[in-house]
């Protein structure tokens, strides 16, 4: 048995949309969840007064992180065949700032905003709604950021190919530095509270 | 002053059961690593949805200048080559899932209401413009860095694609850089 199943044509693409549809569920009840539909909870982040948005990110990136790490390790998935996305220096540099900037005007990111608005938030419809004008607004401005867009390729590197160092390096390196986070998190959250913050 | 207590967990109006605690945050946590590990291990992907609203923009777009679209790559990559229906497309179908899935669980945990989430001192036409706003940020700058929160920072970050940790740290300092700015929306 090889995975990905999909990739190695174990079946077609009506059922990998229905996949894409029990993955969404399942994606969107967690979000939901969590709190996640909740601009509040995740502007919180930014001001350091809800720590819900980095628990849940790191902990999601980890866990999938160690979960292809070691079904990898024991023969059981062919990372191979999952292509790693092409990095893209300066593009994922300056959309990073223009969407940073965006999540803490907007309190929601575009996942999260369909979670609001589906969950009867006014601010959630907005966020989609400006979501929609600002894909159109890259595509009208699309002869213009082509060369911004297309600058600085590293190709389809990972960070330990980069690095030079073993994949178990830098799998250790994120989680130790999530594990920092969350305790660096629990101290700031016990702080603010004790503070006669809110909570 | 009814605005003080908008936004924050109250009972569902008329059902008299008071909405659910949310889900410890590292629990939510571990499940969407799960099903982004999931989605890698059965189709070899991971999640998204940025690339939703690209698909519907640009069929959007196609449908009221099909030239313009069809010369214009950032729409054109969203269209297919008419072989298939555009929205026969893995993260759209992925987002209906999220849509539903959330509204499911908010319905569940009696935490579906009709209101507008901001702080004591915003009031609501400010806060749906800076929401509109912000939106039409994060939708230029996830189309500039190829993907969004799910589709770059929780996938190529597990990927440990040096992209997507680019994006997670000049994301994340930008929102600490420009938190000041928008303090009486939240706080």
């Amino acid at each position: 048995m090889s995975m990905p199943f999909y990739a190695n044509g174990l079946f077609g693409d009506g059922a990998g949309l229905t996949f894409a549809l029990v993955i969404g569920l399942a994606f969107g009840w967690f979000l939901e969840r969590g709190g996640l539909g909740n601009a509040r909870k995740l502007a919180g982040q930014f001001y350091l007064t809800d720590m819900t948005v980095l628990k849940v990110m790191f902990s999601a990136i980890v866990t999938a992180m160690l979960g292809l790490f070691w079904l990898n390790r024991v023969g059981f998935l062919d990372l191979t065949s999952i292509v790693v996305p092409g990095t893209f220096v300066a593009p994922q540099a300056i959309g990073g700032v223009i969407f940073g900037i965006g999540f803490v005007m907007g309190g929601l990111c575009p996942g999260t905003s369909c979670v609001s608005a589906a969950t009867g938030r006014r601010d959630g419809f907005a966020v989609v709604g400006g979501m929609a004008a600002g894909v159109l607004l890259f595509g009208l401005l699309f002869p213009v950021l082509r060369g911004l867009y297309e600058a600085t390729p590293l190709g389809n590197v990972t960070l330990p190919e980069l690095l030079g160092v073993r994949a178990g390096v830098v799998v250790f390196g994120v989680t130790a530095m999530a594990i920092g986070m969350f305790t660096g998190a629990t101290a700031i959250e016990r702080r603010i509270n004790q503070g006669g913050g809110r909570t | 002053m009814t605005a003080a207590v908008e936004g924050i967990s109250r009972p569902a109006a008329g059902s008299g059961r008071p909405a659910a605690p949310y889900m410890n945050p590292y629990l939510a946590g571990v499940g969407i690593g799960g099903i982004l590990l999931l989605a890698f291990v059965v189709m070899g992907r991971g999640l998204g949805a940025s690339g939703a609203f690209s698909t519907v923009v640009s069929v959007a777009v196609s449908d009221f200048a099909p030239a313009a679209a069809s010369s214009n790559e950032a729409f054109a990559r969203y269209l297919g080559d008419g072989t298939t229906s555009p929205f026969a497309n893995w993260i759209l179908v992925e987002i209906v899932g999220v849509i539903l899935g959330a509204l499911t669980s908010a319905r569940l945990a009696g935490r579906f209401h009709l209101t507008t989430e901001r702080g004591p001192r915003a009031g609501v036409r400010a806060r749906l413009a800076f929401a509109f706003a912000g939106g039409t940020l994060m939708g230029l700058g996830a189309r500039l860095a190829r993907g969004c929160t799910s589709g770059l920072a929780l996938t190529g970050g597990a990927m440990l694609m040096p992209g997507a940790w680019i994006f997670i740290a000049t994301a994340f300092a930008a929102g600490f850089a420009a938190s000041s700015l928008f303090r009486r929306q939240w706080l």
